[in-house]
This record gives C-alpha cells, structure tokens and sequence, in this order.
C-alpha cells in the first residue's frame, strides 16, 4: 500500500521536475538568456519534433537504427546464450572464462569502436558489429549468473533420477535461470541501442544518431534538439516495454 | 585398520590418467591460442589495409608512442579522466550526504536523480561541445555527467544502511554533527562508497573516451580518424590498446582499494 503511494508521489515529483525545467527553458529562451544555438526555442523545437514525426522523416532513420539493433541483438542473444549455457554448466569453464568475460566487458568497449569502423566501413555492418558486441557481455554473464543461482539440491535430485543432460537443461537449468537470463536479454538490448546511436553519432552515414551529429555540425539546434527528445522517447518506452515483458518472467511475488 | 578406511573412502579428486590445466592457465592457453589464430589469419586472410596482426600492432607501438602529438592527446585524456573522475567523486560524495541525511531530500530529491540517470546521456553529446567547446572543458563535463551517477546513488544507497540505533546512540552521547558522520555514517557507507568509486570510474571512462572520440578535431578522435583514413591498422590498434590498457590500469587501481577498504565486510566478495 505504502509502496504504491510512495510510487505515485515519487512519480509527481517526477513530472513536476519536468513540467518545471519546460517552463525554465522556455523563459530562458523567450527572454534570450541563453544562446538559441545552445539552447533553441521550445516552440521550434516542438513544431520541428511534429514536422518529423508528422511528414515520417524520422521513419527512414528509425528504420535503419531499428534494423541495426534487431541483427545485433538476434546476434548477441545467440552467442551470448550459447557461450553463457557452455561457460555456466561447466564449473571448471566457468572458473577458466567467466573472469575472462568480465574483465574485457569492465574495459569501455567503446575505445574499440575505431576498430569496428576501420574494419566495417561506416555503414551498417560496423553498427550491427558495435552493437552485438556490447549487447554479447550482459546477456553472456547474466546467463552464466543465473545458471549459477540454480539450487544444487535440485540437480543432484535430477541426476538421482537419471534424467538425461537433455531434460536437466529443459526442466531445471532453464527454469531455474530464466529470470536471471531475461534481464540480462533486457539489459543487452538497451545496452546494444544505446551503443548502436553512440557509434552512428561517432560516424555513421545513416540513422538517428549520425542525424543528431550532422544536426549539431550544422548548428541547426531545434531539429538536433527535436531528434534527440526523439531518441529520449525511444530509449524510454523500449526500457519500460522490455521492462514489463522482464517481470511476466519473473517468480510470483518478486515484480518490481 | 588404516588400509580398510582408504579403500573405502572414494577419491573423486584424483584422475591421474587425465590431463588437467588449471582454470587460470586454460585462460592463458586461450588468449594465447586466440592471438596465434589472429597472427596466422593477419598474415594470410585478412586484408592488411582493415586489420593488423598482433606482431604488426606491437611493432607499430614505438611509433605511434614516439609520435609526441599523439603522446600529449594521450595524455589529454589521462588528465581528463582523473579530473572528470575526482570531481564527480567529491561531488556525488558531497551530493549522496547531503540527500542521504534528510527525509524529505531522500524522497523528493531521488527520484529527480534517476529520472535525469534514466535519460541516455549518448544523445547530448553535441550539447556539451556546443556549451564547452572541443577542448578539454567539455570531455571533463561529459565524464562528470557520467560519472557523478552512480557514486551519488551509492553513498545514498549507503546510508540507508546505517542503523537508527547507533545514530541514536552517538547523538546521546553528545556527538556533534560532524562527529557522527565522520565516526559512523563514513565507516558504515565505505563498502558502497567503494563499489561506487568502481561504477563511476567505469562510467567516468564511457564519458570521456566518447567526448574524445566524437570530437575529431583533435586529441584521440583526430588520429583515429587520421589512422582509418589513411589505412594504417597497426597504428590504430596500438593507440586503440595504449587506451584500453589506461582503462584496465584505472579500473583495476579502483578495484584494489574497494577490496582494501571493505575487506572488514562479508558482502564482498
């Protein structure tokens, strides 16, 4: 009872917070305090988000940076998955690879983004690289997590069974971890978006990011502004979607 | 007596027959097997213009550390790091107390915090090189706006740990402000302060290694784009693993204190 509240009031604050900083930007802005490169109108901003939403010239960009995350994400919770069941059913590959795993994943992998550009070229392939590449570390370690967390007892009962490798997998292993391994899908994939713009503001040609870029260059600050209160919104409802999908696979009495 | 107790005991441990590495040498094994596929592959398959084998990097090292611009953008960023990476310590340290020792800040305040955490930061980039310009200024800013995060929520995270009844106990002893928080909210925040100072020396590095690359003026963006665009892969990899390095020697300084400072605790591992 007290949590709801707590969530609603928290979630007041929230909105006043935003409601308050609007109306901050648009006296700085109707009063000029502020250079309108750095700080553009809102009402420019806001007529430029309608113009791309409403005439779909965002769509062509939002396709290709959707694209991009849907192969790298496929290709990430594929390897990830795999790599994650192989290193976490086997104690000693765990010991061997799982530190070896974390460790490259503590480096920011985006030193590498350079490499990925040299070697992929500038278009998408680099991004879908980039992407899966970043997405590939908390899929693989939360798979590695949770086949970890699962109780002994019950695969030592399995076993007594003679259950074979096949049916411990499909009805311990796999139920055990699942919860564990969906957020880590979860995290993967927001992961995998933010680190597919990042590389297509850092170069790319096409999608939302190189445009926020190119915008910036430009110093045309309501259409830059316009597309990144355009991502924002992206980012928001993705992490709430993927949120709400997390929590059906979580264990009864444990949603957040 | 004796013979009986060992023949009946089983001794899953030993398989003499079997050869067995230990897990930190199958680990050595690997990445060593990994660079001689990457060696042999360099030299045959792949194209020499996109990709280097690890020979060809290492060889290219003295060059592109002998380069004293490149020397001094490395540099840049060392500074910039540790700059972006104190000031987002002592502010989120001074910000998390400040939060975490007032109801009314702690609810109202907070959720301000992770909606501002929640907002992919990637996509204001452009904004901090418009208002601080593509000197150091605005790499420091954007590591700052990264980093600060996740210190301030762990020292706040923190002091909700502190029992009531030791701060009760202080106060009536007649401790001063200053005394309870140096005597017992800094001991008992120090294990999450620490794994703190580890989140945000991670997302201090996100921060400025972005800022450096995305602005390709100068500094590391400028020769990495100076290095693919003049197809030389040995340099690019060497400069590229000269900052990975920095960012493993950081991460790992980081590392060594929080397990020095919490080692008292058994929620760390």
């Amino acid at each position: 009872m007290t949590g709801i509240r707590l969530g609603l009031s928290s979630r007041l604050i929230q909105l006043t917070t935003v409601l308050a900083l609007l109306f901050l930007w648009y006296l700085a802005t109707t009063n000029r305090w502020v250079n309108p490169v750095i700080l553009p109108r809102l009402d420019l901003v806001w007529r430029d988000l309608v113009a791309l939403v409403g005439t779909g010239a965002v769509y062509q960009h939002l396709a290709v940076t959707a694209f991009e995350l849907a192969v790298a994400f496929a290709i990430a919770a594929v390897l990830g998955l795999a790599v994650g069941f192989w290193v976490g059913t086997s104690r000693y590959a765990s010991l061997a690879f799982e530190p070896l795993i974390a460790g490259i994943y503590a480096v920011p992998l985006i030193i590498f983004l350079p490499l990925f550009i040299l070697f992929f070229g500038l278009g998408v392939q680099s991004k879908i690289a980039f992407g899966a590449s970043y997405a590939f570390f908390p899929i693989a370690l939360n798979t590695i997590g949770g086949i970890s967390q699962v109780d002994q007892r019950y695969l030592t009962l399995a076993r007594s069974m003679k259950a074979s490798q096949w049916l411990i997998f499909r009805r311990v292993l796999l139920p055990g971890a699942l919860p564990v391994i969906v957020t880590g899908l979860r995290v993967g994939c927001i992961t995998g978006f933010l680190s597919i713009i990042g590389g297509e503001m850092l170069a790319g040609l096409q999608g939302l990011g190189s445009q926020i870029s190119r915008l910036s260059e430009a110093m045309n600050s309501s259409q830059m502004f316009a597309y990144i209160v355009f991502v924002i919104a992206l980012a928001l409802v993705l992490n709430f979607v993927l949120s709400a999908i997390e929590n059906r696979f979580k264990p009864v009495g444990e949603v957040a | 007596m004796s013979d009986v107790l060992n023949t009946a005991v089983p001794v899953p441990a030993s398989k003499p027959a079997r050869f067995t590495m230990s897990p930190g040498a199958a680990r050595i094994a690997f990445i060593l097997a990994v660079l001689i596929v990457w060696e042999v592959l360099g030299h045959t398959v792949l194209n020499a213009n996109f990709i280097s084998p690890p020979s060809v990097i290492l060889g290219s090292l003295p060059r592109v550390l002998g380069n004293p611009q490149i020397l001094k953008a490395l540099w840049d960023t060392l500074y910039e790091l540790i700059v972006a990476f104190v000031i987002s310590v002592v502010a989120g340290v001074l910000v998390g107390i400040a939060i975490g020792a007032n109801r009314i800040a702690l609810k109202s305040v907070v959720p301000m915090i992770l909606l501002a955490y929640s907002i992919p930061q990637i996509t204001i980039l452009p904004i901090f090189t418009l208002v601080f310009g593509i000197g150091p200024a605005s790499k420091i800013a954007f590591g700052v706006s990264h980093g600060i995060f996740p210190i301030a929520l762990n020292v706040i995270a923190g002091m909700q740990t502190v029992e009531r009844t030791h701060l009760t106990f202080a106060r009536s002893l007649g401790a001063s402000r200053l005394q309870v928080l140096r005597r017992v909210i800094l001991p008992h925040i120090t294990p999450s302060l620490f794994s703190g100072l580890r989140l945000t020396m991670s997302a201090t590095l996100l921060g400025v290694v972005l800022a450096e690359l995305y602005i390709s003026t100068g500094g590391i963006g400028y020769y990495t784009r100076l290095f693919s665009d003049s197809f030389d892969p040995g340099a690019m990899f060497a400069l590229v693993s000269v900052l990975g390095l920095m960012a493993v020697v950081l991460n790992e300084i980081v590392r060594r204190a929080e397990r020095r400072a919490s080692f008292w605790t058994t929620q760390n591992r």
